[in-house]
């Protein structure tokens, strides 16, 4: 057994986390700031941070993730870091060129209190910053919050220092993305074009992180919302954010700076999660919903329809994000599953309440938890109290599928023993077609390898 | 070295030019960093190395291929261990990015024996623990992590903040094992990671912290096999610590204990009773070589036992330290039958791998060991250089006296060592190491990579990203090797990148079966179709576009 140690037996923790369900700010940080055309995210700290970092992301995404590091040393923990950073932004334009540095800082400069606004003023005072170039920065302390919030920190401080109310209003939706994939992101562009919606999405890392192979290395690839779409931003009609732990923030921030009214929408995973983006965008955008995109959700229905016998009352574990989790656990409602447990370790009320909302009435039984020690270790202890027929979650969950011989689907951060998921979305109509298909695919699959030979079926 | 016949045609012109390179790629640089740079690119000279700058600070804002001080201690020489439960005590992140994503494989003897490798534990920080503290919070998680998993031991690695706001975490683990009791082993690393300048620190750390808390607490002699030594500093990605213990017991030789491949708490605390230690990473591991010499009497050597021939070597070299005929008989009898099933292979990938170019920027001791491999291959390294190597690394272990101690190395923890007593033994007379010498023995030594690279070669201390894309840009190598944050960079110029620090999901690469393996992955990387199609024939040059013909 690969979790030898994992037994049902519960005891009630109140400092130890085994196997988290998260990960720190800065991480998410440095993935929104890819998501930035000619970005290069700056981590202000020890350089391991940015290594980890670099490394968590690359794994995931199998493509270059470039990013800086203010390399602390102890000398620089103790005084603190604005020789450092004001070092690493000369050093930074001369070398590596790029239109913007975004800093985010880490537990470190957090503990010693570095001022960012202060050090980046002083580095432009002394010349350190080139005409037309920015650098921009976002608080990111470890001990608060999660990845995604780190995620949603670097979005708004987008808007904080680009979108730019002018007087002339154009008639476009903005779209804030979601922790999410770049194929997700791409499927996103793609229904609002097909809809013939003008809209900005950011960020956007389509073209980032699922880059082509031409025989160059391009350290600021052709993808990302520009700066220019950026700062334009704050002459939109209207925002919608997708995924209200990640996006709402800069909703807010929007309507605050450039006096935009906005609507929060869940990712759009699975049916009605995307009826509900896309009657959003048709509204907010005033245009019709074409009949190329209700043929694809016909086509979705037609598909849960004929295999709906696969899918009825399947008891189904998950971990990863609150604004995955939530869509998706509505999703799988909609397929007749029974999402039994889940985890998130990014703590907030919307997560509970949510799960409340859904699941008193259809699935009494489940458990939930978000937020410190909702970890994918009490996780499968629910599983060993009681077996799940699907477990779907980041790549941490194959040891559990293992051991306890459960069907397992990669969905979240990180998946780094699988390509793919920077490809194929897991959103719109034809996302939620994907994820039928792989939960069928993989619940299918199981039935042929585990029942007994007399019970085979050829056809199914 | 390669040999001659295999070098491309054009190398010594290719080398010739590595001067030129190095001086354009500095201008790039602000005025000072330049300067600073130029100090770390240099071009190699076996037979008199010049001085390299290595283990200074990253200059900030550089793209450096280096981590922290917490990575080097808990990631690299405390994580391969199964059975002590690591705890991160600070923010979640630390804990999260070193949980499985080296490579370092175990085996359990059995199903009652732990393994907590596949587990993350972590105090998880909040902002109220950095106010008000969190030794409480870390006192509580050792609890619960003892309800729970009734570990043998216990270990705690500090992160930045909590150096900063002074949690003392060996204070807690003395609490702590005096409050659980039951012969529990708890200890703490003062492993920040903004300590020291690399990984390097944190090797450094831990190396004190294992021989303080675990080596020699177990006396007993186990193993029937009499020859029994130490590999140190073997890490057993990809199952290399599996394959150099098969040719080990082989040659009738015990391994007692690996630091740390495959390790448990029991073979730390048992590894002073072997007869000798063999250094593998020089950089990670040699202290704790050094302090076992010290105390227990344990002379060191400096093995290399990736590629082949120097696999066979270091068998050779046990044999000859042992002395003993019917050791050298069967060592050279499982050299002869595994270097046919190694020739076997090598013939056949040989003629299609030789001539090619290799660069290789990793580690603290990989970037000069797998130039072995290469040269079994017939491939030339025109580039190498270590991640958070130092000048003995370099340059040899003669360079140490003339090293200058600053800030950073200042900071990390020196223990003193000094015999021990009751245990202390020296395993040979000085007059035995003086006949061993005198035959071409060498204790306590490390000639540094640079005296296995060709004369005018480039060495480049903490390879920058632009250093980097300079490099690939202007010699197109044919595989290029470093770690995961490269390797996608390069291989979107068209150029596989072997990782080694994961070995791409290979391995293992060690010991003879290693070799063969390596060759195979390299054959297929350099081989690979699909490096031909990245242009599509309508971007080619000599595309002529198809007409009608009306």
């Amino acid at each position: 057994m690969l979790l030898r140690h994992t037994t049902e037996k519960e005891i009630e923790r109140k400092a130890l986390t085994v196997n988290p369900a998260k990960t720190c700010q800065p991480v998410g940080a440095m993935y929104a700031a890819l998501g930035l055309h000619g970005c290069l995210p700056h981590s202000h700290g020890s350089q391991g941070c940015c290594s980890y970092h670099r490394s968590a992301l690359t794994r995931h995404f199998k493509e270059p993730v470039m990013a800086a590091t203010s390399s602390f040393s102890e000398g620089s923990s103790v005084f603190g870091g604005s020789s450092n950073l004001v070092s690493a932004i000369e050093t930074i334009f001369t070398v590596y060129d790029p239109d913007v540095i975004a800093v985010h800082t880490t537990c470190l400069s957090e503990t010693i209190g570095d001022d960012m606004t202060q050090i980046i003023s002083k580095a432009g005072e002394e010349g350190k910053i080139p005409d037309g170039k920015r650098v921009i920065y976002c608080n990111t302390p470890s001990y608060v919050g999660t990845h995604i919030t780190g995620y949603s920190n670097q979005v708004a401080s987008f808007i904080k220092f680009f979108s730019t109310a002018t007087s002339k209003k154009r008639n476009v939706i903005n779209l804030v993305a979601g922790w999410m994939e770049p194929s997700d992101m791409r499927e996103i562009k793609r229904i609002a074009s097909v809809m013939e919606a003008r809209t900005i999405l950011f960020p956007d890392m389509s073209g980032v992180l699922d880059a082509p192979l031409t025989g160059k290395f391009k350290m600021y690839p052709d993808g990302g919302t520009t700066i220019r779409d950026m700062i334009a931003t704050g002459d939109s009609k209207f925002t919608i954010g997708l995924g209200a732990y990640s996006t709402e923030d800069a909703c807010v921030k929007m309507e605050n700076k450039c006096k935009i009214k906005f609507e929060v929408v869940e990712i759009p995973i699975g049916l009605k999660a995307t009826d509900r983006f896309v009657t959003s965008l048709s509204r907010h955008a005033n245009v019709p919903v074409p009949d190329a995109l209700t043929e694809e959700r016909g086509r979705l229905v037609d598909l849960i329809a004929d295999n709906s016998k696969y899918f009825w009352r399947k008891r189904v574990a998950l971990f990863g994000d609150p604004d995955t989790l939530i869509p998706l656990t509505e999703f799988l409602l909609t397929l007749d599953m029974k999402p039994v447990y889940l985890v998130t370790g990014t703590a907030g009320k919307h997560f509970d309440e949510e799960m409340t909302r859904m699941l008193a009435d259809t699935v009494p039984e489940a458990r939930f938890k978000s937020g410190e020690r909702a970890d994918v270790f009490q996780l499968h202890q629910w599983i060993k109290q009681d077996p799940v027929d699907l477990l779907i979650g980041n790549t941490y969950g194959k040891y559990i599928a293992r051991d306890e011989n459960i069907p397992f689907i990669r969905m979240g951060f990180p998946i780094v023993d699988r390509p793919g998921h920077n490809y194929f979305p897991n959103t719109g109509y034809v996302g939620a077609t994907n994820l039928v298909i792989k939960i069928l695919d993989k619940i299918l699959e199981h039935t042929d390898r585990t029942c007994p030979e007399e019970k085979v079926e050829f056809q199914m | 070295m390669v040999n001659e016949t295999d070098k491309p045609k054009d190398a010594e012109a290719l080398i010739a030019g590595l001067q030129e390179f190095r001086d354009e790629v500095i201008t790039k640089y602000p005025k000072k960093i330049g300067k600073k740079r130029a100090k770390s690119i240099i071009l190699s000279d076996a037979e008199n190395p010049p001085q390299i700058q290595a283990n200074v600070r990253t200059v900030p804002g550089i793209i450096t291929q280096r981590g922290c001080t917490y990575a080097g201690c808990k990631g690299v020489v405390l994580g391969p261990t199964r059975d002590i439960v690591n705890i991160t005590h600070g923010p979640i992140g630390c804990g999260f990015y070193s949980w499985l994503t080296r490579r370092n494989q175990t085996k359990p003897v059995d199903e009652n024996d732990s393994n907590f490798i596949p587990y993350c534990f972590s105090t998880d920080m909040q902002d109220s623990n950095i106010v008000f503290g969190g030794e409480e919070k870390l006192k509580q998680a050792i609890r619960e992590a003892y309800e729970l998993f009734h570990p043998k031991a216990i270990a705690i690695f500090s992160t930045c903040p909590v150096g900063l706001i002074g949690d003392d975490v060996h204070r807690v683990a003395r609490h702590m094992t005096e409050e659980i009791g039951n012969g529990i082993n708890i200890f703490g690393f003062s492993c920040e990671g903004y300590r020291g300048v690399s990984q390097s620190a944190g090797h450094h750390i831990a190396n004190n912290g294992l021989f303080k808390n675990l080596i020699g607490r177990d006396d007993e002699v186990r193993g029937s096999l009499k020859y029994r030594v130490n590999l140190l500093g073997e890490y057993n990605i990809g199952g290399d610590a599996f394959e150099l213990d098969r040719v080990m017991e082989k040659c009738g030789i015990n391994l007692v204990a690996t630091f740390s491949g495959n390790s448990s708490i029991q073979k730390f605390e048992n590894a002073h009773t072997a007869d000798l230690n063999m250094v593998m990473c020089h950089r990670s591991i040699n202290y704790v070589a050094e302090m076992m010499e010290t105390a227990f009497g344990i002379p060191w050597i400096k093995v290399q036992p990736i590629g082949a021939h120097s696999t066979a070597k270091m068998l050779r070299k046990i044999a000859q330290y042992f002395g003993d005929k019917e050791l050298s008989v069967r060592v050279e009898e499982v050299i002869e039958e595994e270097m046919k099933a190694v020739e076997a292979v090598r013939a056949k990938i040989h003629p299609r791998t030789k001539g090619k170019l290799a660069m290789l920027f990793v580690g603290g001791s990989r970037a000069h060991h797998y130039q072995d491999l290469f040269e079994e291959l017939g491939m030339t390294t025109i580039a190498a250089g270590y991640e958070f190597g130092h000048r003995d690394d370099y340059e040899g272990r003669r360079v140490i006296p003339t090293i200058q101690i600053d800030a950073d190395s200042r900071n990390i923890e020196e223990i003193t060592v000094s015999k021990d007593e009751t245990r202390y033994n020296p395993r040979k007379t000085e007059e035995e190491m003086k006949a061993l010498e005198a035959e071409g023995m060498e204790f306590n030594e490390y000639h540094g990579l640079m005296a296995q690279m060709e004369k005018g070669t480039l060495v480049i201390d903490d390879l920058s990203h632009y250093e980097m894309d300079m490099l690939i840009e202007k010699y197109h190598p044919d595989v290029f090797c470093a770690g995961i944050k490269e390797k996608f960079c390069v291989q979107k110029m068209g150029i596989p990148l072997k990782q080694l620090h994961n070995y791409d999901v290979g391995g293992p690469y060690a010991g003879f079966k290693g070799a063969i393996n390596f060759y195979k992955d390299i054959e297929q990387m350099v081989c690979a179709s699909i490096w031909k199609e990245i242009k599509a024939p309508w971007e080619n040059e000599d595309y002529v576009e198809a007409q009608f013909v009306f």
